[in-house]
């Protein structure tokens, strides 16, 4: 009798794969410099709205683009 | 030297995602206060089965969540990932399929639900065609993700898209390790787990997807959002970074919190525990880090009703986390646990939370896709009040209520007897705090209907078919020192670091995941012995007729069949429950509640007759129940004729029915039926011989004597 385990079981093997990609991928991240500035974004998330020109573009064509 | 790059953001599938945001709000909020004051008037439920509340509290709970704070969630992700990656979404067809496909799923949620198809277990109540819609249209938004951050032209990854994808791939896995099923019907299935497995299994999916589809995203939209209101940077950016990792790392572990005191194996409930302490630390750290954000900008809090909602949500995150590892204490959840304490934990998230932190992206939200002013911030800073005197008043309710009834229900006399012996007065204590409740609820659906008044006349007012905001950037380079002009797509995809967080986060689950389904596997074996040694018999056809018939009216909403290891629950219920006990149970139905009395070892504790009348009409029998009326299980018929495939899913499943059990599981059901209504009609009760009342009341007469 096995209650559904099966399923878990199968489930077993493919968590310990995943596990050895961990490693690999850690490397890769801090590798990628994803860690190494960390002052700028923070900042840069405040500045989109300056490039935006929705407005004027309505404005001109009298409707959308 | 790159050429800037012109383009569009996607605004449509935002602006489709707020309006379905909002009109899912109403939905859940109605459902919910609805439900609220059926606990405090049974006579609401008016003997209508769509309506009464063990049908009614599934679709409050997945209006609420997957609907509610689903959109929200889709809206504030595809807004702020795009301007944060500085890219369109990846396509806008999938987008679309996203979005009708996930209203579809709330509609057939809200089709299905009432009429009593679940496979109830907490927040994934959906049966498996639904389940499977749900998985697909998952994955679409996940690739979309992926891929928008694929082509970002940004090169770091800012820190809330990082929830995101935290976000998707949990949820994936939580969902689908979960669903598993094995239809026997259309509609219908029987999970492939079974008792404790179910249990562990359900509740390490219901946790997470607390943390995961109501905490991460939300996380991350304020990491997005009250920066952006604010015009501040983030307090701290590498705390936020932090934030994210300790997260995702402890979250998966905490599960078992919530079967303490129950049949689950000690141990498993000390690591649940262990974690869920744990979880303290990086909640404040987060919490902090928000309302730091703030800080300077502390003007804004009085005349922005933007910030106003998302500095008091931040707070209501704090207060919720702070709580949430207290009651993940054994001590505490003795007594909180199976009361309102953890409603009102779930509404202070819930209302607080979630709602307060949406309704104040959406009042950012809609000027800026509308392109426009918002129409009356006056009317906004009215909704804020109203709401926030609505969740003081609906929580001060309930946790009063969750308090008492925990205290009442536990207090034993020096002589070693129940203070309160008869359960039911400890809901009559309460029943003014539901009123109460009730207008708390009442408040947070007026402010929110001044909302929708507020975004109607906003978007009236704006000038028609508002378009897509347009951006440009300088695309970086994938790899500026050793630019490899061969670089071809698989050079890339090993480049990006999105894949390389989707593999971290996959990882961080699956050994979380792992640990705390553990306990399963010694479980399992220790059940195979018990059943072997102690030769525990399954379901007959009709009992399993009668517990299909108890899932489908959620009478697990109101009834716990777990009886714990506390002094008052074994006085008050008899024996602690025990693993092998549910062994057959699919889905298992412990519960999370006790508004009635557990149900555990109710078999045998009254005639048949007393259930009869008792299903018929609580309150004549027992004076001061708010049990609703079940009138028509005694009209509608037993389906006899699914039984033998019912029986036949079941041993498929493992369940030991000998091929002759699955054969004439439907004749013997009819001549077990028969003999209980032979036996009702002799004590003077009229009943016909195929009424559904029959396999019930042989379900519940067989519970706690499974032998
Ligand atoms: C709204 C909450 C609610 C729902 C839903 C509900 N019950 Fe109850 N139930 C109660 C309350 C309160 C009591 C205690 C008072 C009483 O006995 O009527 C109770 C008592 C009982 C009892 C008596 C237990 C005892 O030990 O005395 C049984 C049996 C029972 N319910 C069965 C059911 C079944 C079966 C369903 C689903 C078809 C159900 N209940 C749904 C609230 C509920």
């Amino acid at each position: 009798m096995n209650f559904g385990m099966e399923i878990v079981w199968w489930l077993v093997p493919a968590a310990l794969a995943m596990g050895a990609g961990f490693l690999i991928a850690f490397i890769w991240s801090a590798r990628n410099g994803q860690y190494e500035d960390l002052e700028t974004p923070a900042v840069r998330i405040l500045f989109e709205e300056e490039s935006k020109n929705k407005k004027e573009q309505i404005d001109a064509a009298g409707r959308t683009l | 030297m790159q050429q800037v790059e012109r383009f569009k953001y996607d605004d449509g599938i935002v602006r489709k995602f707020t309006i379905a945001t909002l009109a899912w709000a109403l939905v859940a909020f109605l459902a919910g206060i609805y439900i609220a004051f059926e606990m405090a008037y049974y006579k609401l439920n008016f003997g209508v089965p769509y309506i009464t509340f063990g049908r009614l509290r599934p679709l409050h709970t997945n209006a609420a969540v997957f609907a509610f704070a689903g959109n929200a969630i889709f809206a504030g992700i595809y807004y702020s990932m795009q301007r944060v990656l500085k890219t369109r979404l990846f396509s806008d067809k999938i987008s679309k399929f996203h979005f009708w496909g996930w209203q579809l799923i709330i509609v057939s949620a809200a089709l299905t639900l009432p009429f009593g198809f679940t496979q109830g277990k907490e927040y994934a109540e959906l049966e498996w065609p639904i389940d499977i819609a749900i998985t697909v249209v998952w994955v679409a938004f996940g690739y979309n993700m992926i891929r928008t951050i694929l082509q970002r032209r940004v090169k770091h990854i800012y820190v809330a898209v990082w929830f995101y994808i935290a976000t998707f791939v949990t949820v994936a896995v939580l969902h689908v390790v979960n669903s598993l099923s094995i239809p026997f019907s259309l509609i219908k299935s029987y999970p492939v787990y079974a008792g404790v497995s179910d249990a562990l299994v359900q509740w390490w999916y219901g946790h997470n997807a607390v943390a995961f589809f109501l905490t991460t995203p939300f996380l991350g939209l304020m990491y997005y959002f009250i920066p952006k209101s604010v015009n501040r940077p983030v307090y701290s950016y590498r705390l936020s970074v932090v934030h994210f990792w300790t997260l995702v790392f402890i979250y998966i572990w905490a599960g078992p919190h919530h079967l303490l005191n129950t049949a689950v194996p000690d141990w498993a409930q000390t690591v649940g525990m262990a974690f869920s302490v744990m979880l303290w630390i990086p909640s404040w750290g987060g919490m902090i880090n928000g309302l730091l954000t703030i800080r300077g900008a502390w003007d804004k809090v009085r005349t922005e009703p933007v910030v106003k909602f998302l500095a008091v949500a931040t707070i209501f995150y704090g207060m919720a986390t702070f709580e949430g590892p207290l009651l993940a204490i054994k001590s505490v959840s003795e007594i909180g646990h199976y009361t309102d304490w953890i409603i009102a934990h779930v509404h202070s998230g819930a209302l607080g939370w979630n709602g307060f932190l949406s309704f104040g992206m959406i009042y950012y939200l809609v000027p800026k896709l509308w392109n426009t002013e918002l129409y009356s911030k006056r009317l906004a800073n009215v909704h804020f009040w109203v709401g926030t005197l609505g969740i003081l008043l609906y929580l001060i309710a309930i946790y009063t209520a969750g308090i008492t009834q925990g205290l009442m229900l536990r207090e034993v006399s020096d002589a070693g007897r129940l203070a309160y012996p008869d359960f039911v007065s400890s809901v009559t204590r309460i029943i003014p705090l539901y009123w109460i409740r009730g207008v708390g609820g009442l408040c947070y659906l007026g402010g929110f209907i001044v909302m929708l008044y507020n975004v109607r006349m906003t978007v009236k007012l704006a000038a028609k078919n508002p378009g897509d905001t347009e951006d440009e950037a300088v695309p970086y380079q994938a790899k500026e020192s050793t630019a490899d002009p061969h670089g071809g797509f698989s050079h890339r995809i090993l480049e990006a670091a999105p894949m390389v967080l989707t593999v971290l986060v996959v990882v961080a689950i699956g050994t979380g995941s792992l640990i705390s389904l553990a306990p399963m596997f010694a479980s399992s074996s220790i059940v195979e012995a018990n059943y072997k040694a102690q030769m525990l018999k399954p379901y007959t056809a009709l009992e399993l007729a009668g517990r299909d018939i108890y899932v489908r009216e959620g009478c697990y909403t109101c009834h716990s069949q777990m009886i714990r290891k506390t002094v008052s629950d074994v006085l008050r219920f008899g024996n602690p429950s025990t693993i092998e006990e549910s062994v057959f149970d699919r889905p298992f139905q412990w519960g999370s509640r006790r508004i009635g009395p557990d149900l555990a070892r109710v078999g045998s504790k009254y005639p048949d007759l007393w259930h009869y009348r008792h299903m018929m009409n609580p309150q004549e029998v027992v004076n001061g129940s708010i049990m609703p009326s079940y009138g028509w299980l005694f009209k509608d018929k037993i389906d006899y004729a699914i039984l033998n495939k019912k029986l036949d899913v079941m041993k498929s499943l493992g369940v030991p029915y000998s091929e002759n059990d699955v054969e004439t599981a439907e004749d013997r059901a009819r001549s077990d039926a028969a003999k209980i209504a032979e036996g009702l009609r002799a004590d003077g009760a009229q009943v016909k011989d195929d009424s559904e009342i029959l396999a019930l009341i042989s379900y519940l007469q067989r519970l706690g004597g499974a032998k």
